[in-house]
């Protein structure tokens, strides 16, 4: 078995993830009497995945290399509540407020992440404790922008942000996106086939690839066909893919990227996998931890935006607790809290999972006490599955030297 | 004896008042196998990081063939041609070898993005240069075997052209057999004019492959002389006594 795992080069924990979700699935559909796997329910799930989504995938990056943010939930809040109150109080009535105000969150939020980094890289302080007093004061300047008041109306144009009525792009373009998702997920698989080829490094076996290709293509075609059955209220016509997808998906494929094919990337994963051997290389550990809390602020940001037209309101206390759904979503995708493995991949699919037991426990009518109690339960029970996967595959590799 | 390629003269670096190394003097020839020895804390290993630009030097000078170098951090090193292997290889377990090879010195393309194929071809060359028989490029560092990754870190050397390789214990976590290739492999690289640091605190890690031995004791230099004046235990004998 393990054997055959290595052959085919899939990753283990993205199927282990892959597996859980499913059955988890099938599970909520049958105990809710068939209310859970409807177009309707998944159209919510996707939208109430998004936020957290958002922000796994780069939770993912800071884990890797060996620090966590505990502040992304506060920060989320203040970048919220700074955007809203530029479409409603300092610009109200403009029409481009809503782009700047996006911008400027974003940017606000790349910078107290920086500003954190800077903390931990140059003052050598441990990214729990910076992250933990930014969870403070964050929270704390969020209330004190507007002493705790809710703030809205925003710019309708923004609300379609949030996934509410309007907020889909329609059943043919979501067509269109699908398709060319599917487009660049073959062509690129297939090159990296020809490469290697080309290099002598054996190929994968043509069945594994195959399997994968399949997923993927059926995953995302799939996912159309049934987003698509959702409906409008009274009416027939379909709504399409959510915006907020879109943007988790354009995160996701942006931070797949960052991590895989650039400089920067390789040095996170090199800074987990050992410090030392960063340093000795010449890698700019400081530089590099300051861009990776950077990045993850900025995320917090767009968050916050889509977490702001969800509500169509920003208040002081979006966000609370978010944080360890986030890292939650993280560890449960296969991100290793020892650093140096993750993937964006599963830290989707790892968010997607969470809410899907919020989601379904809120179909059965359990309350939010209980809801809790079961994601801390799932959430150690995939935690303990993969320690038992690395002490298993750990013994192997020495029984193997 | 010609020319040396790399010369230290009267090099000294103190930590908190005390001498880690004192007035030292050594010179490398291109092509030699030049044996370090000394106890622990004879000054070796601070005597390493002023030559890979970890610490800088208090006073003295570094000649890099002829002319004055300052090294200031491990790139200015590597800039020069200096590069180290340090015992415990500093490789990142989680990434394969042709990541570690490129770590720090990616190669990229216009966009500035990593360039997998030609980092991938180059190492394919260099390992496939140190060892034919080597083809796991793809597979984690931490899975391969001890002399695997004692190849890796030095292809990870040999990489950007050095001209100076610095290797600390290199044979000391092997089996015998391991330690025979690396060794050949050493005796290789001298060939093609590298000049070859062996750091050791075990006289007979190093005794057999070396040109030059140098030893030191509490940071200064005892003495340095070829091989082929020296037996084991004379060399033994500077280690303890320090004369």
């Amino acid at each position: 078995m393990g054997r055959w795992l290595r052959e085919s080069e899939l990753d283990p924990r993205l199927i282990g993830t892959l597996l859980a979700l499913f059955s988890i699935w099938l599970v909520l559909d049958r105990v809710t009497g068939g209310l859970f796997l409807t177009p309707r329910n998944l159209y919510n799930l996707a939208v109430q995945s998004s936020v957290v989504g958002v922000m796994a995938c780069g939770m993912v990056l800071v884990i890797v290399a060996r620090h966590i943010d505990l502040s992304v939930g506060s920060l989320l809040g203040l970048t919220g509540m700074l955007l809203a109150a530029m479409q409603a109080d300092v610009l109200p009535a403009a029409a481009w407020a809503w782009p700047l105000s996006i911008a400027v969150g974003v940017a606000v939020g790349a910078g107290l992440g920086a500003l954190q980094g800077v903390w931990v890289a140059y003052a050598g302080l441990p990214a729990f404790v910076v992250t933990l007093a930014g969870l403070l004061i964050y929270r704390g300047c969020a209330y004190l922008l507007t002493d705790g008041r809710t703030i809205s109306p925003l710019d309708p144009t923004f609300e379609r942000l949030g996934g509410g009525i309007d907020g889909a792009i329609g059943p043919e373009a979501s067509w269109v996106l699908g398709l060319a998702a599917v487009a660049v997920f073959v062509t690129r698989q297939l090159r990296v086939r020809m490469d290697r080829a080309r290099h002598g490094i054996p190929a994968r076996a043509v069945w594994s690839e195959a399997l994968q290709m399949g997923l993927g293509v059926m995953g995302v075609l799939g996912f159309v066909a049934v987003i698509n059955l959702h409906t409008l209220p009274q009416s027939d016509e379909a709504r399409g893919i959510p915006i907020p997808v879109v943007v988790l998906a354009v995160v996701a494929v942006g931070m797949h990227a960052l991590a895989r094919t650039t400089p920067f990337g390789r040095h996170v994963f090199a800074m987990g996998g050992s410090q030392r051997a960063a340093v000795r290389a010449g890698v700019n550990v400081a530089r590099t931890t300051v861009g990776l809390f950077a990045v993850m602020g900025a995320l917090a940001g767009v968050a916050g935006a889509l977490t702001v037209a969800r509500l169509g309101a920003g208040t002081s206390s979006m966000g609370t607790l978010s944080e360890l759904a986030v890292i939650a979503a993280t560890v449960i995708g296969g991100t290793r809290l020892a650093g140096g493995v993750g993937s964006i991949a599963g830290a989707v699919l790892g968010a997607v999972l969470m809410q899907s037991l919020e989601n379904g426990m809120v179909l059965l009518g359990v309350s939010s006490a209980v809801r809790q109690v079961g994601i801390g339960l799932v959430l150690l029970l995939a935690v303990w599955l993969d320690a038992v996967w690395q002490r298993r595959a750990g013994g192997l590799a020495e029984e193997g030297a | 004896m010609s020319e040396p390629l790399l010369e230290l003269r009267g090099v000294t670096k103190t930590f908190g008042g005390v001498h880690a190394v004192e007035t030292m003097d050594l010179g490398l020839v291109a092509g030699e196998v030049h044996g370090l020895l000394g106890h622990n804390g004879a000054g070796k290993s601070t005597l390493m990081k002023l030559l890979s630009g970890v610490h800088r030097i208090d006073a003295g000078e570094i000649r890099l063939a002829g002319a004055a170098i300052e090294l200031r951090s491990p790139r200015d090193a590597q800039r020069h041609g200096i590069e180290m292997i340090y015992q415990d290889l500093a490789l990142a377990d989680n990434l394969d070898s042709v990541a570690n090879l490129f770590l720090g010195r990616e190669l990229r393309t216009r966009l500035g993005l990593l360039d997998e194929g030609a980092m991938e071809r180059r190492a394919t060359e260099l390992l496939g240069d140190l060892n034919p028989d080597f083809h796991q490029l793809r597979e984690p560092v931490g899975r391969l075997s001890g002399g695997q990754r004692q190849m890796v870190a030095i292809a990870r050397a040999l990489l950007f052209d050095a001209r100076i390789l610095v290797m600390d214990e290199p044979t000391a976590a092997l089996g015998p057999a391991e330690s025979q290739n690396v060794s050949a492999l050493i005796r290789r690289l001298a060939e093609r004019g590298i000049a070859i640091v062996l750091v050791s605190h075990d006289l007979h890690d190093v005794f057999d492959l070396s040109d030059r031995i140098t030893v030191m004791k509490n940071g200064r230099l005892v003495a340095t002389a070829p091989r082929s004046e020296l037996d084991p235990d004379r060399v033994l004998e500077l280690i303890i006594a320090g004369r």
